[in-house]
C-alpha cells in the first residue's frame, strides 16, 4: 500500500492511531482525579509532542542513517521559526506560506552548514555544528537584532504590513494564525461523563504533516538513497572504491534533515507565533540528540517515541512539587512523611531534569537500542521464542 | 600498450624511497601477478593506481586515460575495482545491500538522489546480483548480516561486489592473506572460474607463491621499489636474481 511493505504499513497505521487519538490516549484520568495532573492530552502540550516528534524525526534521518551526528540542529528549528513569523508579519496569517518558506529558508542554510561541516567527520564533525549553532543564536542576540528583534524575540505586531491580510482584526486586535481562516487555537471540548477531551485544530494540522513527514522518512529509508546512507555509516572506505562519493549523500542528508528542523520550526511558530533566539541554543541541540538516542536511532519510531518521552516529562512531571508529594505519602507518620518527601524532592518538580538524566543512563547502558530496543525485548518475551533466531531477525531488519 | 601502463613512477616518503622508476604493463586479459618482500613497494604502486596515493613523478594510464589526481570514486567509475587486504564490506548491511550498492554506483554514477522508489523495486539489479551470488556460492545467505559472516565468506562477498560492476581491471591485494590452506584453494579456484567466465584484467600482489604460480600469466617481481624482473611464471622460478631476493628462503 502506498508504496510501502506490509511491516511499514502496519508501523504507520499505529504511528497514525496513535497521533489522531491522541486527545483520548493521553487524557486517561477524569479531569476532577487526583491524576490529573498527568494528563497530557492538552492542545498545546500535544503540539509539541508531535513537533518535536517531526523534529527528530528528521535528525534521524542524519543521524540514524550516517551515523554523523549534529549538535546544530536547533539553529534550523530557530531558522525555521523566524522565516515563519516574517511570513506572518509580510504577507499573511495563513499558515502555509509561513511553512513553505521555514523549510525552504532553513534548507537553504542546512547548504551552507552543510558544506562547511561535512568536511570532516565524527567528533570535529559536531564540533562544527556546533560551533555554528551557537554563532546563529549569538548573531540573533545581537547583530541580526534588525531581522531576529534580539532578546525580546521577534512577534507580530498591530503596524505589520501583511499584504495579503489584515494588519488588525476589526476589532482592533492583532490577528490569529490561521489555515484558510480555521484558527490554529480553536478548540472544540468534548465532556464524556467526567473526562474531557479537546480537540484543537493545531493539534490536527500538526499532527496530519507529522504522518506526512514520517511517511516520507519511511520512504527515504526503504530508498536506495537510504541505503547509501546506510552504507556510508557501515564503511567509506569500501564506498569511495565502489565508485560512489560519500559527500553528496551525506549533504542531501543533512539538507533533509535540515528542512524536518525548518518544518518543525514553522510550526512551532504556526501555534505561537514568536520566535526567540533561545530556540537556537545548543542545549535545544542537545535535547533532539536525547530524544533521538532514547526513543533508538537508526528506527523509525523511536525518535518519535523518544520527543513524546522528553516533552512528557518536561511538561509534565516537572509539576509533581511537594505539595503533591505529601499528598500521596500522606498516610505514613508525620516523621517518616518529611523524609519519604525530602528523598524524592531533588528528582521531581524542578529536579526532572535529574530523574530524565537517571533514566537516560539506564537506558543507554541497559537498552542501547532505546525505548524501540526495550519494546522489542518485550515483544520477543511474550512470544517465547528461540533467542537464536531472534537475535537473527533483529540484526537483518535494523531499521524497523 | 596494455590496459595498464606504469611508466617511471617514483614516490617518496619523508627520506624513504618508496618507488623508483617503476615501470609495468599489464595486458588485456591477462592475470598479472606483483611479488615481492615485505617493504618492496607492492601496497605503495597499489595505492597510486587506485588514486589513494599521488606519485611523485611518472604516469599511470589505464585505457589510455590518466588516473593521477583523480579521486578513488572517480578511478572506479573508469572500470577499476579493488579487493582490499582485509575484506572490506558494509558490515551493518546484509549481503544483498552490499551488492545493490555496487550495483547502484555502476548505473547511476557518483551520486544520484533516490529518495522515494523502493530498492525493492529494482527488479533488475535484483536479478543480476542474484546471479552473481549464486556465481560465487552465497545465494543462500542473501539476507544474512554481512559482519556477522567468516572471514571466507567476507572475502567472497567482496570480489563478487567488485565483479558484478563488471570492471575491465580488478585489482587484488593479497587476496588470500591470513586464509587456511583449503580457503586459499577455494580463492584460487574461485579466481580461475572467474578468469574463464569473463573477459577480465586482474592484478595480484601476493605474498603466497602457490597462488602466485597457480594463477598468474606474467610476473613482476618488485624488490626495495623497483622492479626486478618481470617475465613468465615458468622463467621466475628458475631466476637467479629473484632466488636471490625473495624466493632464497623459501627454496
Amino acid at each position: 500500500m502506498l508504496g510501502l511493505g506490509k511491516k511499514d504499513v502496519t508501523l504507520f497505521l499505529i504511528v497514525a492511531v496513535l497521533a489522531l487519538f491522541a486527545p483520548f490516549i493521553l487524557n486517561p484520568f477524569p479531569t476532577d482525579s487526583g491524576l490529573a495532573q498527568f494528563n497530557a492530552g492538552y492542545p498545546d502540550l500535544m503540539q509539541r509532542f508531535v513537533i518535536f516528534g517531526i523534529l527528530a524525526i528528521g535528525f534521524n534521518i542524519l543521524f540514524g542513517l550516517t551515523g554523523y551526528l549534529s549538535f546544530g540542529h536547533a539553529a534550523f528549528l530557530g531558522v525555521g521559526s523566524y522565516a515563519a513569523v516574517w511570513m506572518f508579519k509580510l504577507l499573511s496569517m495563513n499558515v502555509i506560506p509561513a511553512i513553505l518558506l521555514s523549510m525552504i529558508v532553513a534548507g537553504l542554510f542546512a547548504v551552507v552548514i552543510g558544506y562547511v561541516s561535512l568536511r570532516r567527520s565524527g567528533i570535529y564533525f559536531s564540533i562544527l555544528t556546533l560551533a555554528f549553532a551557537q554563532m546563529s543564536y549569538n548573531l540573533a542576540y545581537s547583530v541580526l537584532t534588525p531581522i531576529t528583534n534580539g532578546e525580546t524575540g521577534l512577534q507580530i505586531t498591530l503596524d505589520d504590513p501583511r499584504i495579503l491580510g489584515v494588519s488588525a482584526t476589526a476589532d482592533g486586535g492583532i490577528p490569529v494564525t490561521n489555515l484558510f481562516g480555521m484558527e490554529m487555537r480553536s478548540f472544540e471540548t468534548l465532556t464524556l461523563g467526567p473526562w474531557e477531551f479537546q480537540f484543537s485544530v493545531g493539534y490536527y494540522l500538526a499532527a496530519i504533516i507529522m504522518l506526512i513527514s514520517f511517511y516520507v522518512a519511511i520512504r527515504i529509508f526503504r530508498s536506495p538513497f537510504g541505503m547509501m546512507l546506510r552504507a556510508i555509516k557501515s564503511n567509506q572506505n569500501r564506498l569511495y572504491y565502489t565508485g560512489l562519493n560519500a559527500r553528496p549523500y551525506t549533504l542531501a542528508a543533512f539538507v533533509i534533515s535540515g528542512m524536518y528542523a525548518g518544518l518543525a520550526g514553522g510550526l512551532l511558530a504556526c501555534m505561537d507565533p514568536l520566535a526567540g533566539a533561545e530556540r537556537m541554543q545548543w542545549t535545544a541541540s542537545g535535547e533532539v540528540v536525547l530524544m533521538t538516542i532514547l526513543g533508538g536511532a537508526g528506527t523509525l519510531i523511536g525518535p518519535v517515541l523518544g520527543a513524546g518521552f522528553i516533552k512528557y516529562f518536561e511538561n509534565i512531571f516537572s509539576k509533581i512539587n511537594d505539595q503533591v508529594v505529601h499528598g500521596w505519602v500522606s498516610f505514613l507518620p508525620d516523621g517518616l512523611e518529611d523524609l519519604v518527601v525530602g528523598l524524592i524532592h531533588p528528582f521531581v518538580g524542578k529536579g526532572w531534569h535529574l530523574t530524565l538524566g537517571l533514566l537516560f543512563m539506564l537506558i543507554v547502558i541497559f537498552l542501547p537500542g532505546g525505548l524501540v530496543e526495550g519494546g522489542q525485548r518485550i515483544a520477543r518475551r511474550l512470544r517465547r521464542k528461540p533467542a537464536k533466531d531472534d537475535a537473527k531477525s533483529a540484526s537483518t531488519t535494523p531499521a524497523e | 600498450m596494455g590496459i595498464l601502463d606504469v611508466k617511471d613512477v617514483n614516490k617518496r616518503f619523508g627520506g624513504l624511497k618508496a618507488l623508483s622508476d617503476v615501470t609495468l604493463s599489464v595486458q588485456e586479459n591477462t592475470v598479472h601477478a606483483i611479488i615481492g618482500p615485505n617493504g618492496a613497494g607492492k601496497s605503495t604502486l597499489l595505492n597510486c593506481l587506485v588514486g589513494k596515493l599521488i606519485p611523485d613523478t611518472g604516469s599511470v594510464m589505464f585505457d589510455g586515460q590518466s588516473v593521477l589526481g583523480r579521486k578513488p570514486f572517480e578511478i572506479n567509475q573508469m572500470g577499476i575495482s579493488r579487493v582490499f587486504q582485509t575484506p572490506e564490506i558494509f558490515g551493518d548491511l546484509t549481503v544483498m545491500e552490499n551488492m545493490m550498492i555496487p550495483l547502484f554506483a555502476k548505473r547511476d554514477g557518483i551520486f544520484r538522489l533516490h529518495a522515494i522508489e523502493a530498492v525493492e523495486s529494482e527488479s533488475e539489479l535484483i536479478t543480476r546480483a542474484e546471479q552473481m551470488l549464486d556465481d560465487v556460492n552465497m545465494l543462500d545467505k542473501r539476507n544474512m548480516h554481512s559482519a556477522s559472516m567468516s572471514r571466507g565468506d567476507k572475502r567472497r562477498l567482496e570480489m563478487a561486489m567488485c565483479l558484478v560492476q563488471e570492471p575491465r581491471l580488478l585489482l587484488l591485494d593479497e587476496p588470500t592473506a591470513g586464509m587456511a590452506r583449503a580457503d586459499t584453494n577455494n580463492t584460487i579456484d574461485l579466481l580461475k572460474e572467474i578468469k574463464e567466465k569473463r573477459d577480465i584484467t586482474m592484478c595480484i600482489i601476493e605474498h603466497d607463491m602457490h597462488v602466485v604460480f597457480s594463477l598468474a600469466d606474467r610476473i613482476t617481481v618488485l624488490a626495495q621499489g623497483t622492479p626486478l624482473v618481470e617475465d613468465t611464471p615458468e622463467n621466475i622460478k628458475g631466476h637467479p636474481k629473484v632466488q636471490e631476493a625473495y624466493l632464497g628462503e623459501h627454496a
